[in-house]
């Protein structure tokens, strides 16, 4: 880990909060979309589990940090892999809503300590888990009294701006390469090397500095040319990703370059991130293999490859699956700026 | 000249991008789809006042920028350049007058400003947010006229000419917010 992965604490934290009186309106609204979040779940069908916050091999993904808790073993950075075997293991439809801990991570969207809802269908297509986000976020608008629209603060405003959101679904869909093509006028196909991204990134106009992978070249035209465009007059899925950011999610048929996964924007938010899971366990353990030896080149911890995972994905029928930060759900739907606003403790106030 | 990764930046930290000095006036930590850390930052230019907005990836290194701020009293004007006196070190260094610019208009002489030097030259004044001035010339007021809203121009010792409500008169003491040229109050009577 190099210093540089160790962002300081936003300058907006207020000193010494003992008993956060100013919170009460954050922690009441986030128990109202906690409750009727529990509800839609359970009206679904769903199972809820509870799965390890410790485990021996946490999330291998290169520029996640877990912390280290103690007897080798690592707070998990999502619910993921275990979630994944209960599919594996017959359960249809699950759901968990739980602390995740990522390192490094604060700011006025992050915290390294915060809560996720992650839920997988068996069987489902990602526009299946899509009309659940729809339907999640109406969900926690409703619950506290913002809808058919939320309101945007200044500081998650485009242009600095605050604003409205109107948040009834349909949400906007869209590609990684229409965007790419309407905001950045690049053609991107997925196949292209290292140096010829880093081209297609200088004639876009984004100064890419001295990445060297794929992905920070990538996002570095994401972050310049397309995000502020997202999720602004409703919020946006963004579908079919690049085959170089494939993490754990699998190739869409008859298109080897295009994975399926989607991110969903919402008002200067990243809210959520879903999957056609993978099921191969071979293709899988090339990725972690690949994951490890970038993370060992980067002077990262390289954690063990979950032997019990792999296992598990043979036996995985064709499963969706996504995370849902729920703290951001809840700042959607009260129309907060900070993270801090809808926690009753943050991070260097516990 | 060091450098600084995006772990140091804070708002005011002074850097060069492009050949000029800038100052970072707003930041946020973002981390996009499963990506890199980034620090979205907004930068003023010192020079031309211009704010930008980069995404700079948590590993790029920022060259820091020669820039230095040293507290000066402005003693008096000469044909084309003021003179501002280091009110610590008594040295005494002449600033044209185009890089002063309007900001003349709300200098009266004495008035101790912040003076921004890079690379050793002197390219700007910050001003106090607030000065109070006697009022030289304006329409006579009307007594007990506190109507809000309407307004006359009034002319002050340091050349600008303010907006201010009716009952002023000349000789009175307002105070002025420098960085919008605005009338605040009143704080003294002819």
């Amino acid at each position: 880990m190099s210093a540089s992965d160790e962002p300081r604490a936003e300058p907006a934290a207020p000193p010494h909060v003992v008993n956060p009186t100013s919170r009460v309106a954050g922690i009441e609204a986030r128990a109202r979309v906690r409750r009727a979040v529990r509800s839609w779940f359970e009206g679904q069908g769903f199972l809820e589990v509870e799965t390890p916050a410790r485990v021996p091999s946490p999330g291998q993904e290169v520029h996640l940090q877990a912390i280290p808790a103690g007897d080798e073993r690592y707070l998990i950075t999502s619910p993921e892999y275990h979630m994944k075997r209960l599919a594996a293991a017959g359960l249809p439809r699950i759901v968990q809503i739980c602390r995740c801990w990522r390192g490094g991570e604060r700011g006025s969207h992050h915290q390294p300590e915060f809560t996720m809802i992650e839920w997988y269908r068996v069987g489902a297509s990602l526009d299946e888990i899509a009309r659940d986000c729809e339907a999640l976020v109406e969900v926690a608008a409703r619950a506290v009294g913002h809808w058919p629209s939320v309101d945007v603060p200044a500081g998650r405003g485009r242009e600095g701006k605050s604003g409205k959101l109107a948040v009834q679904a349909p949400f906007e869909r869209v590609t990684v390469r229409e965007v790419l093509s309407r905001f950045a006028g690049i053609a991107l196909r997925g196949d292209e090397s290292v140096d010829e991204l880093r081209v297609l990134a200088t004639h876009a106009g984004c100064k890419s500095g001295t990445a060297a992978t794929w992905d920070d070249i990538f996002f570095q035209i994401f972050l310049d040319r397309v995000e502020t465009h997202l999720g602004r007059s409703r919020p946006t899925f963004m579908f079919d990703w690049p085959l170089p950011l494939a993490a754990l999610a699998r190739r869409k048929p008859g298109d080897p370059l295009t994975i399926e996964r989607f991110e969903l924007y919402a008002g200067g938010l990243e809210l959520a991130n879903a999957f056609g899971e993978l099921c191969d366990p071979v293709e899988q353990r090339a990725r972690f293999v690949a994951e490890a030896e970038l993370r060992r080149q980067q002077g990262r911890a390289v954690y063990p490859i979950d032997e019990k995972l792999l296992a598990a994905l043979a036996e995985m029928p064709p499963t969706c699956g996504v995370a849902m930060g729920f703290d951001r759900l809840v700042m959607l739907a009260t129309g907060a700026d900070s993270i801090r606003d809808v926690m009753a403790f943050a991070d260097d106030e516990a | 000249m060091p450098t600084y990764d995006t772990s140091d930046i804070r708002k005011g930290l002074k850097v060069m991008m492009d050949g000029a000095p800038y100052t970072v006036v707003e930041f946020q930590f973002i981390k996009p789809g499963k990506g890199a850390a980034f620090t979205r930052t907004k930068f003023k230019n010192l020079l031309s006042g211009a704010v930008i907005e980069r995404n700079i990836r948590s590993g790029e290194k920022l060259e820091s920028a020669n820039v230095e701020t040293k507290t000066m009293q402005y003693l008096y004007k000469e044909a084309d350049s003021f003179v501002f006196m280091d009110t610590s070190t008594y040295d005494q260094v002449h600033i044209p007058s185009e890089t002063i610019g309007d900001d003349a208009l709300f200098m009266p002489e004495q008035i101790v400003v912040e003076v921004l030097f890079f690379n050793e030259r002197a390219v700007g004044v910050t001003l106090p947010n607030f000065i109070e001035q006697k009022v030289l010339a304006t329409e006579p007021g009307f007594r007990g006229d506190t109507a809000t809203g309407v307004t006359k121009p009034a002319k002050i010792s340091t050349g600008a000419t303010i907006a201010v409500p009716l009952f002023i008169n000349e000789g009175d003491t307002i105070k002025i917010d420098t960085r919008s040229g605005e009338y605040l109050e009143r704080v003294g009577r002819a």
